[in-house]
């Protein structure tokens, strides 16, 4: 059995790698944006479904992941707009939008599962080639988070993270935060989209469903990347390559459990509880130690 | 260099709790104006301020600032001729990014921002020049985390960030409150020193009488959302804590409330 799950591991690592870039597109707005969005959900498929269809009518693989990509950019632009202009909360937009993408994923497949088959199309990758799609998957997240990392070095990337950090004092200086924001939220489901399109090309097909807890996972991909990187010394690109890791950490770990026959009902709320304690356990000791403070008459509380 | 001409603002209007934070409001400041404002609870001093910010746009009324209608500018676009720093220190930086970055943030105040690099190495040498001109050591912590700084060091900061930039109008709102007394008396030497070097003109909001009357050229009381007192020139500085309160009662018909007024 141990020699069975040393075999999945490849397949677990290039699961992960494809996760991770959506994972990333996760961070970009949860970390950095300070914005829960649950538009992932959708634009994920999105992605998948724009590629898929585009691939199968024999579209350059290469060309149909830009046109995913683009499409995601235009869905987490959507959530912006209702967030900013129409002044719906930020998780309400999130899920109008994913129920409208919904949808639109399905008249774009056309039905709610459509096959992409590997021996018969022009796929980049491909699970029947695991060790290939992970060298192709590492080239392409390696590629866009140096790009990310430049992209956020910049006077429009320093005036997206002063927003997530500090939207009133990002107004005092001049930044419209309203656009920052939608091209925060543009430029994370763009990613998410691409980690969708190269996710059907992976495994072959595009579901209406295969987005379903979407963002729990990148959740997930988020905090175990920052836990596993928390010691080292504090990096952009660091942090983007945490996150890539702890989604191949987060999928190494599934495969495992289902080796170890853990009932697979369960692993959505696996994936639930590893979020919720890596974010509650922070916020309970920051909770103590300030009562703790209070009690002893701390000038916080004074 | 301001006009602010019949300014009005209710919030709550037509329920049980409007309130008039300004009320046809007008003043004039000139060029290298240093006006001290100060004003019981709920006169409108930091509603006035909100408003010259664009924070929200006011009822009715007229915002000039030198020569520009700003009345219904948005508040990104208006941060170009402003500087403002808050009470609270949280307010005026960005806490998950560096000192160099917060200073480079600042720097481009009004510039488009586009896909240059966001700091040069040369922008860093003139920040350690600026920060050590503040005298707290941060010359030496470019690449701090602006949330690890304490309260009186943000708040220099910030007012560095109000600054470096030259506004037309800057704008201090109770910006050492927060502050433990000896290094409110820090920012506020910083702030004068800022303010006379750059002979910025200069609308700050105090709850401290005796720096009220200390700092500036000009003194303005409001109260209920009007400027009720207005002394500048000689007759200024001959002003004592005791003067302002009696007179104070003599122009609203009311005591002077605010407990943190008269108590420091």
């Amino acid at each position: 059995m141990f020699v069975q799950l040393l075999g999945a591991l490849p397949g677990a690592l290039a699961q992960g790698l494809v996760w991770g870039l959506m994972a990333i597109g996760v961070y970009l707005t949860f970390r950095i944006l300070d914005f829960a969005d649950l538009t992932v959900d959708g634009s994920i498929c999105t992605g998948a479904a724009v590629c898929t269809v585009l691939v199968l009518r024999g579209m350059n693989p290469w060309l149909a992941m830009l046109c995913a990509l683009i499409c995601g950019f235009i869905a987490g632009a959507l959530t912006g707009v209702l967030h900013i202009y129409l002044g719906i909360p930020a998780i309400l937009a999130g899920i109008l939008t994913q129920m409208v993408l919904w949808s639109v994923n399905l008249k774009i497949m056309g039905k709610a599962n459509l096959t992409l088959p590997a021996r018969t199309t022009p796929v980049l990758l491909s699970q029947l080639n695991i060790p290939s799609a992970i060298l192709i998957l590492f080239g392409i997240a390696a590629a866009l988070i140096v790009l990310l990392y430049a992209f956020f070095g910049t006077e429009l990337g320093c005036s997206i993270r002063a927003t997530g950090s500090n939207a009133v004092m990002s107004r005092a200086q001049g930044i419209n935060t309203g656009f920052t924001k939608i091209l925060g939220l543009a430029i994370s489901n763009a990613l998410v989209a691409l980690s969708g399109a190269l996710l059907c090309q992976y495994q072959g097909f595009a579901d209406i469903n295969m987005g379903r807890g979407a963002v729990v996972i990148g959740l997930a991909a988020v905090v175990i990347g920052e836990a596993l990187v928390s010691r080292l010394p504090q990096n952009f690109a660091l942090s983007l390559f945490g996150v890539l890791l702890g989604a191949v950490v987060y999928y190494i770990v599934y495969q495992t459990i289902i080796f170890v026959g853990f009932d697979t009902d369960f692993l959505k709320m696996f994936s639930a509880v590893v979020v919720g304690l890596f974010l509650g356990v922070p916020y309970l000791k920051k909770q103590i130690s300030v009562t703790f403070r209070s009690k002893k008459g701390g000038k916080t509380n004074a | 260099m301001l006009e602010l001409c019949n300014v009005t603002k209710v919030f709550n209007r037509g329920t049980i709790d409007e309130k008039i934070a300004l009320d046809h409001l007008s003043l004039t400041l000139s060029d290298g104006d240093f006006v001290t404002v100060i004003g019981g609870n709920g006169a409108g001093k930091s509603t006035m301020q909100n408003a010259i910010c664009g924070t929200w746009l006011p009822d009715a009324g007229k915002i000039v600032l030198d020569g520009i209608d700003v009345t219904a500018l948005p508040e990104y676009k208006r941060a170009k001729y402003l500087g403002r720093v808050y009470q609270d220190p949280q307010m005026g930086t960005a806490p998950g990014m560096r000192i160099e970055e917060n200073l480079a943030l600042a720097a481009r105040r009004g510039q488009r921002r586009g896909l240059r690099f966001g700091i040069h190495q040369k922008e860093r040498e003139a920040y350690k020049t600026a920060l050590s001109e503040l005298g707290l050591g941060l010359e030496s912590r470019l690449s701090a985390k602006v949330g690890t700084l304490s309260g009186g060091q943000r708040q220099a900061l910030t007012l560095l960030m109000a600054t470096m930039k030259k506004p037309k109008l800057l704008l201090l709102d109770e910006h050492t409150a927060a502050l433990d007394p000896k290094t409110a008396a820090k920012v506020m030497e910083l702030t004068e020193q800022i303010v006379t070097e750059n002979k910025l003109t200069t609308l700050m909001i105090t709850h401290n009488m005796r720096d009220a009357i200390r700092y500036g050229n000009r003194l303005i009381m409001l109260h209920e959302g009007r400027v009720i007192l207005d002394i500048s020139g000689e007759e200024k500085s001959k002003l004592t804590v005791s003067d302002l309160i009696e007179m104070f009662g003599r122009a609203s018909g009311s005591e002077f409330v605010s407990d943190r007024a008269i108590l420091s």
